[in-house]
């Protein structure tokens, strides 16, 4: 008994411990939107349900535990079987009970919970196209003011902190932290469409309470409606590859003046980056740009240095496709050649197509045929990617 | 002198010694005894995988693997544990003790049963030679994508998945036997006298597994066939470029998996109720009214398979029929809870290992049981699905409602298997243990999964550090306390006070008629039943 005393008072010293964590939660976080507040009331609901259930039937049982035991001489009542109608009748109170809960008490409110989660369209405000990509988020903004609006969202957690073996500080918000923030405005119900270029993905804000796969090939829908200015943090919640536990999601509710000012700075942007693409750049400038791309997109599968992870993902220095030809004597490019390889992917490597921009995707190829130990020579020029586009 | 060459006959059996007698063994308690060997070896080797998970998710950050092995092991650790571990120990215990509850000499297919074993070793090689070739540069290591073989993830994976596949296929052939072999000897072996309504509730367990395995197994094959010529030659059930859908793989896996936890647990519910029936000295209650009840979850089981995708859109009067369907397995469960508690309701109860393991299973099965019930409503499953809340109720369902009930078992048949008396003592610190670092593990994980961390990520966000680190302390402590089990099981195969025929005092049923250990060939002389 004394070691039963002593384990139980370690086990409440470490309860104690753990409420001095500001961030500890025992539930879920504050819900930010209806669906999540309908869905935490449900849950709430539902786990003081199923307690009682349990605590009332455990009482029971540990009653009969204690008072029916053969070492007090407890004799087992008489050894006859109970007629049927008695034994139906026994049997039929927990049935009853538990179809009440499960059709009524709880499968009332549940019924409401899914017309709600599943009514995307009615009153949306706006409608977005969020795509999974391995290992990463694209959001594409569909109709208003922001019609056209476009990025991809990577992971910006600092790359030495998720190495292996990484014993230093880590950043506040460690793998929840994006380069590109989705931002959407307060108060509107936003219809998302959602897809997928590859794997399935799911895209899951806890704060939101929606969570839905990402398909490729249909569309699913969802949506949200922040009721609360603030940042929003959430991950992929579908296995996707390697890179799994390294797609978050980072979502800015911002008041709707502030997010008119974010799209057209957005578009600002994009329009720079069209403008880009149509001008004539040195190979110097190719390499230094496509060096942060190269980083930031392709080296968690290829590495830093180029060396890869071969098998699964090949080297890229003195690689065949990264130092042969890109175009034909026709002016085409050529099947198999680098650019096919990074516009269309083949297998495991991802189709960059929708990803990069012009530039992006001719800075990178440029690097990788100039750096990473290669050196070709050659320079792709973004109004050649426009090009091969088409 | 005739009488003496029967009983010699009797004691030793004519068959060969050393490694053929093993090999070649058409006897129901060697190969029960084989299931159950093989069984105990592959949780141990699944047991190694998932205390490589939890060390690497001992605090944040990447200490000990990368990414792409840490998604190898949680895929086979979760195959081995559900095809390697668990089904083996149903099935072991089938071949053990089917025969001996009712009256048979051995089982109906003895070579078929033969067969239906040494198909499990090859399968278990073909899961985790990945592993080995990747060290010689062969592939790039075993199957990363979960045991569910997800398309197009499981498309686009190496070698691994391959293998996976082939196993799954010898598994499936290797149950789909067992299942036929339990089904001819029930229906056919039966000693006379002994009616369907009148088996012991073990038996009933396993001929309802024996049907959903046959009704659902080949539907498992024919998917992960379609998904092999997916990768292969070109076809594209799963691929919607080729007018495929990658759902459609999770609605034919589903029609599979979902049956496939009742098969884990209907033996379970069946020797679960004789164990309290002994312990608490009375017949157990509702006889009928369990078999009923699982016959209600046997026919629901296959009816509810897409409560495991609601994330993955479907029309809402789908979501609602699979919510409402899913809610309904409660209504026989709570009968079959009553039935449990009402055996030991005014009994006479003594708390042998056996009888603990049952009482705590009732109670941990319980939690699982009602985790359950709310993640079958639609909404809230938009939160639990895929995060930690779903991994820790399937391990209550799984590991606390699945091994630690065919550890019950395996404490309250080892003397009659083995004519010998384990050590009570160490079986009770070994259920002690077990128990508490078992909820240790898996009550932070529900935490874990309501505040936000989605599972079969390598690494996570600091705020789950502290949840982590208990889960991880307490696995480990889970994983060695198992050490004393088999120690347990050793000494007493090797040795110790003898067992009586009855073994408990309030045994009942055939199996405690015979001596402990019973002869090689038992029921020469069928039993009658009255």
């Amino acid at each position: 008994m004394q070691v039963f005393r002593k384990i139980g008072l370690g086990i409440s010293a470490m309860l104690v411990s753990f409420s001095a964590f500001a961030d500890y939660s025992w539930n879920f976080p504050t819900p930010a939107t209806p669906m999540a507040l309908d869905t935490l009331h449900v849950h709430n609901k539902f786990m003081l349900i199923s307690m009682a259930i349990f605590v009332s039937v455990l009482a029971i049982m540990i009653y009969s535990i204690f008072a029916h035991r053969k070492s007090k001489g407890f004799k087992a009542v008489a050894d006859k079987a109970p007629s049927t109608t008695v034994e139906i009748f026994w049997t039929l109170i927990p049935f009853v009970i538990l179809l009440l809960i499960d059709f009524v008490i709880m499968g009332i409110p549940a019924y409401h919970s899914v017309i709600m989660m599943e009514n995307t369209r009615e009153k949306a405000d706006m409608l977005i196209k969020i795509t999974g990509s391995q290992w990463r988020w694209q959001y594409e903004y569909l109709d208003g003011d922001a019609k056209g609006v476009k990025f991809v969202s990577n992971l910006s957690t600092p790359k030495e902190q998720t190495d292996k073996g990484f014993e230093g500080k880590k950043d506040e918000h460690y793998l929840l932290e994006v380069d590109n923030r989705l931002v959407l405005p307060v108060g509107k119900k936003v219809r998302i469409l959602m897809t997928s270029t590859d794997v399935l993905h799911n895209w899951w804000v806890p704060q939101f309470g929606s969570s839905r796969v990402a398909v490729p090939g249909f569309l699913r829908e969802t949506w949200v409606q922040v009721e609360k200015e603030g940042t929003y943090r959430g991950q992929c919640k579908e296995l996707c590859g390697k890179g799994h536990g390294y797609m978050p999601i980072v979502v800015d509710a911002v008041p709707e003046a502030e997010y008119k000012t974010w799209v057209a700075t957005k578009k600002d942007e994009l329009a720079k980056a069209s403008a880009g693409a149509d001008k004539e750049w040195t190979k110097e400038d190719l390499v230094a740009n496509g060096k942060g791309v190269y980083e930031k997109n392709c080296a968690v599968c290829h590495q830093v240095t180029g060396a890869g992870l071969p098998p699964a993902f090949p080297a890229l220095t003195g690689s065949k496709i990264a130092t042969s030809p890109i175009f034909g004597a026709d002016g085409k490019y050529l099947k198999d050649s680098h650019l096919d390889r990074v516009l269309n992917g083949k297998n495991v490597m991802p189709s960059w197509k929708a990803l990069l921009n012009d530039t992006e995707i001719a800075s990178v190829i440029t690097y990788e045929r100039n750096a990473l130990g290669n050196s070709v020579g050659d320079i792709l020029q973004p109004s050649q990617v426009k090009a091969a586009r088409q | 002198m005739s009488t003496t060459t029967v009983a010699h006959h009797d004691d030793h059996a004519e068959h060969p010694t050393g490694i053929m007698r093993w090999l070649t063994t058409t006897n129901h308690k060697d190969i029960g005894t084989m299931y159950l060997t093989f069984s105990l070896i592959m949780f141990f080797v699944g047991g190694a995988m998932i205390l490589g998970i939890r060390a690497e998710l001992f605090k944040p950050g990447l200490q000990l693997m990368n990414p792409e092995f840490f998604n190898q092991l949680i895929g086979v650790h979760a195959l081995i544990m559900i095809f390697a571990a668990l089904m083996p120990a149903a099935t072991g215990f089938a071949n053990w003790m089917i025969p001996l509850q009712i009256g048979a000499p051995d089982m109906a297919l003895p070579r078929l049963n033969n067969w239906g074993f040494w198909l499990l070793p090859p399968s278990a090689i073909l899961l985790t030679l990945p592993f080995t070739l990747a060290l010689f540069g062969i592939g790039d290591g075993a199957l990363a994508t979960g045991w569910t073989f997800y398309p197009p993830l499981s498309v686009q994976g190496g070698i691994g998945v391959d293998f996976a596949i082939f196993a799954v296929h010898l598994l499936g052939i290797s149950s789909v036997l067992g299942s036929i072999n339990v089904i001819v000897t029930v229906f056919n072996m039966r000693a006379p006298g002994m009616t369907l309504m009148k088996m012991p509730m073990f038996v009933w367990g396993w001929l309802i597994t024996a049907f959903l395995l046959i009704a659902t197994i080949p539907v498992l094959a024919g998917a992960v066939t379609m998904l092999l010529t997916d990768r292969h030659f070109g076809t594209h059930f799963f691929d919607a470029a080729g007018g495929g859908d990658p759902i459609m793989f999770q609605h034919l896996f589903w029609f599979f998996g979902h049956p496939e936890v009742y098969i884990l647990l209907l033996p379970v519910w069946g020797f679960i109720p004789q164990i309290l029936e002994t312990f608490s000295r009375k017949p157990m209650y509702g006889y009928k009214a369990q078999v009923y009840s699982l016959w209600a979850i046997g026919a629901l089981a296959v009816v509810v398979w897409a409560h495991h995708f609601f994330t993955a859109g479907m029309p809402v009067p789908a979501l609602l029929y699979f919510m409402y369907s899913t809610m309904a397995i409660s209504l026989p469960l709570a009968v079959l809870f009553f039935c449990w508690i009402k055996t030991m309701w005014r009994g006479s109860m003594s708390f042998e290992t056996p009888m603990l393991f049952a009482v705590g299973w009732i109670i941990l099965f319980g939690i699982g049981g009602l985790t359950g019930l709310v993640l079958a409503d639609v909404a809230a499953d938009a939160q639990y699905h895929n995060s930690y809340f779903v991994v820790a109720h399937f391990h209550y369902t799984l590991f606390a409602g699945g091994i630690m009930g065919i550890m019950a078992g395996t404490y309250y048949w080892l003397p009659k298997m083995t004519g010998h008396m384990y050590s009570e003592k160490l079986g009770k610190l070994h259920f002690w243990l077990t128990a508490i670092s078992f909820n240790m593990t898996f009550i932070p994980q529900f935490f874990l999964g309501l505040a936000g961390m989605p599972r079969r990520i390598p690494d996570y966000a600091l705020q789950f550090a502290e949840f982590n680190m208990i889960s991880s302390i307490a696995a480990f402590t889970l994983g060695l306390s198992q050490l004393l089990f088999v120690y347990n099981i050793v000494s007493c195969a090797r040795g110790g006070k003898k067992a009586t025929d009855k073994v408990w005092d309030g045994a009942q049923g055939l199996e405690w008629t015979l001596p402990s250990p019973p002869p090689y060939h038992s029921f020469t002389e069928q039993p009658v039943i009255k």
